[in-house]
């Protein structure tokens, strides 16, 4: 696929990485601020959907790319439902317990277990998106060849 | 603000309607983009941040491949015209419609005013969600501790949802 002209790719260039921290930043403070897993997710995603569209990228470089992305989101899927099962280990043995200590209200170390729920479902929601898109790019590059 | 959101509303029902009346297929996916930007003044509006930010970043992604799509298929609508069969079904559509509004009509009298509605749950679940979770952001709580397993079903939709796509999008396979 055909990337786009210089001033799309020097734009891309100065904000890309801007727009990944910000997805990162949205993520990890899903407990204090507006925003969680799905919104930080969205906007990583966001950022890799510019970087590809931008630069474009020949047809095997796609393909190695969806086959690392698919096995990332599905990683993150069991991380999430392994931490749901850890609360059968500690304190009252309930599914979905959320047994680390608990800590001042807005503290960024607060909330127990919720934080390492956001950047597991923040890395699921940034890989399906993601995942979508390069499958549709895929299926055009196939039908043109 | 009731009136901020009736104006917005109403902008609303305007784009969608050019988005169908529209001669070439490029305005109208724009004109779907308008509905799905008004969208995010109206959570703003209402108090819901997260909804505002989710529905931002996903209504530009859609409308990138829209637009992609757009591009290289065809500007111009194939047109055909009614059978029986769709009058059939639009006179279908136009009476249930009628009678949903009537609906409407009727229970609208007995709701709160809007935004300021709180039943008995809500209220144990906003003085009891930020002590019991530990957690600043109310909403962040509510659904990753008291409603665990929505979350959890939403994400194994999502897998289900990528496990589809990639099934229906393989020429390989179809040779």
């Amino acid at each position: 696929m055909k990337g786009m002209t210089l001033i799309v790719k020097k734009t891309t260039q100065l904000i890309g990485g801007m727009i990944f921290m910000y997805g990162i930043y949205v993520i990890v403070h899903g407990h204090l601020t507006p925003g969680g897993g799905f919104a930080g997710g969205v906007i990583i995603a966001g950022s890799l959907i510019l970087v590809t569209l931008a630069y474009g990228g020949d047809f095997m470089k796609l393909i190695k790319e969806e086959a690392g992305t698919t096995i990332i989101e599905s990683l993150a899927t069991i991380m999430v439902i392994l931490i749901a099962t850890s609360g059968f280990l500690f304190g009252t043995k309930i599914f979905f317990n959320n047994f680390l200590p608990k800590g001042v209200v807005g503290h960024l170390i607060s909330a127990g277990v919720l934080p390492l729920y956001n950047v597991f479902i923040g890395t699921e929601v940034a890989a399906s998106i993601f995942i979508i898109f390069l499958s549709l790019v895929i299926f055009k590059e196939e039908s043109t060849q | 603000m009731e009136l901020a959101i009736s104006v917005i509303t109403g902008f609303m029902i305007l784009g969608a309607l050019y988005a169908i009346h529209a001669k070439d297929l490029l305005s109208s996916v724009i004109a779907c983009g308008i509905v799905g930007y008004s969208l995010v003044i109206c959570f703003l509006l209402l108090k819901a941040p997260d909804l505002a930010i989710v529905q931002i970043v996903v209504d530009t992604i859609t409308l990138i491949i829209m637009v992609a799509v757009v591009h290289d298929s065809s500007r111009n609508e194939s047109y055909s015209k009614l059978d029986t069969q769709g009058y059939i079904s639009a006179a279908t559509i136009i009476l249930l419609i009628m009678l949903l509004l009537y609906f409407f009509a009727v229970s609208i009298k007995s709701l709160d005013v809007l935004g300021t509605s709180s039943l008995r749950m809500a209220k144990y679940y906003i003085e009891g969600a930020a002590p019991k979770s530990g957690s600043a952001n109310l909403v962040t709580g509510v659904v990753f501790d008291f409603r665990g397993y929505d979350t959890m079903g939403e994400a194994v939709v999502l897998v289900t949802a990528v496990l589809g796509v990639l099934t229906i999008l393989r020429i390989k396979g179809k040779k």
